[in-house]
């Protein structure tokens, strides 16, 4: 499949159903390139969470085909998804912070996974939660920050080890729109690095503020994709992002 | 790839920051001091199955073949003319290996907390000439029969008895004690089970979330286990070192008043080194098993996520 060759995600004919319900998800079939930036957006309830957690590792599909790094997901053993986990980036909608542990031990988190030592970690740990505008709150708990502050240490333990895929559940949900578009330059500068990004969100304001991304939408657990641009986009316009 | 530079493949250790990771994995609550209970509780009840082990087959060494020949007469001159005469028959046969007059004063000595200074002392209270006798093997009810009748017949004062005839009814009672310290090590040893795995699952149960953000960030079955494994083991250590110290502590005790009651039986019960090292190995024990438990509680946890 020649459109799938320099892809980093892709989706054939994916189903999701939770237990012996009704799928959430049907006949998901799309391509993400490298560097480009998604957003995905749906009605509350149109499977966009279930989709995110197909795409960091935390669901298997009921059914179709998922290749990620130009390895086929469904037939990795289960040992092997730690190290695709490692190369995801995620945003959790509840940011999911471990309370008993500071703003710098949650931003290290990852780094101390992948096996670096405590030398390798200080400098860049400090130089990321500087970059969200956090170095005065390095020693505080999650409980002791603001929701906003939150959000930005959450973004900042998504990005910290440079993640091939960075995926964020309505990342802005929380903060006020001044935040919402900080937050997403965040993202964006993340993406020149070359980082695909994917953020689902219901804020339709938010999609005009990244020029040249690309729109996923979700109604009642199909992908609308009219023009086919999703599952084989024109690769030039979309590597252009 | 942009990552590859900062991330390492493989299932790397956590190195020393495995404990900064979880602090609030450490065992909540008295379960430390449950462990430290039933270490001290077990490393007792094995020190006193040891102990009656070794007194069991102390005793037993020592009256092999023994015998004891008592002379009993009132009037002091008749005694030792009889003990005298018994220890010649002695001498006169083969089967017996060795034999030895207990002084007056031993068994003075050995009366003395009973009857008192002045009674052994006035002769009051008349005592019976011993012999210690130890025959060349075992002794039979045939060969004490013998013996005796040979023995009556130059002696009519002398009472021979075997030794371990008259210690039966201790080695049973030493038997069934032995056996109630196993059954007792083995109940301690179920329940110290119960008390590891309950508390690896109470930790686990209220760490969840941490587990699940771990294993969401690429975190594998084994770096996640080991955070359990390190805090689990170092909260049982520190019970079963606690466990250990009173258990040690209570076996000091009761082995000093034991000792001041001056009896030889119970001074074959003093614990050797491989007894020690036995009773060491308990809290070890806890430890291994808390470890254990600790590893497959959290792998069996993780294997029902993706
Ligand atoms: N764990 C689950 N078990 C069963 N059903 C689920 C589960 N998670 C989601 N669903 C169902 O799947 C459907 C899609 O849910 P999902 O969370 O993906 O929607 P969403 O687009 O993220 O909604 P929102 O915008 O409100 O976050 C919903 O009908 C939901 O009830
Ligand atoms: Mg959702």
């Amino acid at each position: 499949m020649s459109a799938g060759e320099d892809s980093i995600v892709q989706f054939d004919n994916v189903g999701l159903r939770y237990g012996t319900d009704k799928e959430v998800l049907s006949d998901i079939s799309f391509t993400l390139y490298p560097g480009s930036f998604y957003f995905l957006t749906g009605a509350s309830g149109a499977g966009k969470t279930s989709m995110l957690k197909l795409l960091y590792l935390a669901q298997r599909p009921s059914r179709g085909a998922i290749r990620m790094f130009g390895q086929d997901l469904i037939t990795q053993p289960r040992g092997n998804l730690p190290d695709f986990r490692r190369r995801i980036g995620v945003v959790f909608q509840d940011f999911r912070l471990i309370p008993h542990l500071t703003a710098f031990d949650n931003v290290a988190l990852p780094l101390r996974i992948s096996g670096m030592s405590e030398s390798e970690i200080a400098k860049p740990v400090a130089d990321m939660l500087e970059w969200v505008g956090l170095e005065h709150r390095i020693d505080a708990r999650p409980a002791t920050l603001s929701g906003g502050e939150q959000q930005r240490v959450a973004i900042a333990r998504a990005v910290i080890a440079r993640p091939e895929i960075l995926v964020a559940d309505e990342p802005t949900g929380n903060v006020d729109p001044e935040m919402a578009v900080k937050l997403l330059r965040l993202f964006e500068a993340l993406n020149r690095l070359g980082t695909t990004v994917v953020v689902a969100t219901h804020d339709v304001h938010l999609l005009r503020k990244v020029p040249d991304s690309l729109i996923m939408r979700l109604d009642k657990g199909t992908l609308s994709d009219p023009t086919g641009a999703l599952r084989y986009p024109p690769k030039r316009e979309v590597i252009a992002g | 790839m942009i990552g590859s530079g900062l991330i390492r493949r493989g299932g790397p250790r956590f190195s020393g920051s495995a404990t900064r990771m979880m602090p609030q994995a450490r065992i909540a609550g008295p379960m430390p001091w449950v462990i430290a209970i039933m270490i001290a509780l077990t490393v007792m009840a094995a020190a006193a199955g040891l102990a009656l082990s070794n007194v069991a087959s102390n005793a037993r060494a020592e009256i092999a073949g023994g015998v004891t020949i008592q002379v009993v007469e009132g009037a002091p001159a008749e005694r030792e003319r009889q003990a005298d005469r018994a220890l010649t028959f002695l001498a006169g046969r083969e089967d017996v290996t060795s034999f030895r007059r207990v002084p007056d004063e031993e068994l003075a000595a050995l009366l003395e907390p009973w009857l008192g200074e002045a009674a052994t002392e006035s002769e009051a209270v008349p005592t019976p000439a011993l012999i210690d006798v130890r025959l060349s093997g075992p002794v039979t009810a045939r060969r004490l029969q013998d013996l005796r009748a040979a023995l009556v017949a130059e002696v009519p004062a002398a009472r021979l008895d075997a030794q371990a005839g008259w210690l039966a009814p201790v080695f049973e009672a030493i038997r069934s004690l032995q056996y109630l310290a196993i059954g007792l090590v083995v109940l301690l040893a179920a329940t110290s089970v119960a008390a590891v795995w309950l508390a690896a699952r109470s930790a686990l149960g209220s760490n969840r979330d941490t587990i699940e953000v771990i294993h969401h960030l690429g975190g594998s079955d084994g770096q996640i286990a080991q955070i359990f494994q390190r805090s689990i083991g170092i909260d049982a250590a520190l019970g079963g070192a606690a466990g250990l110290a009173l258990g040690v502590g209570a076996i000091f005790v009761l082995g000093r008043q034991f000792a001041d009651l001056g009896s030889g039986l119970v001074a074959g019960g003093a614990l050797g080194l491989y007894d020690w090292i036995t009773i060491a190995a308990v809290p070890a024990a806890g430890v291994v098993l808390a470890v254990l438990t600790a590893r497959l509680t959290v792998i069996g946890a993780l294997r029902r996520m993706l």
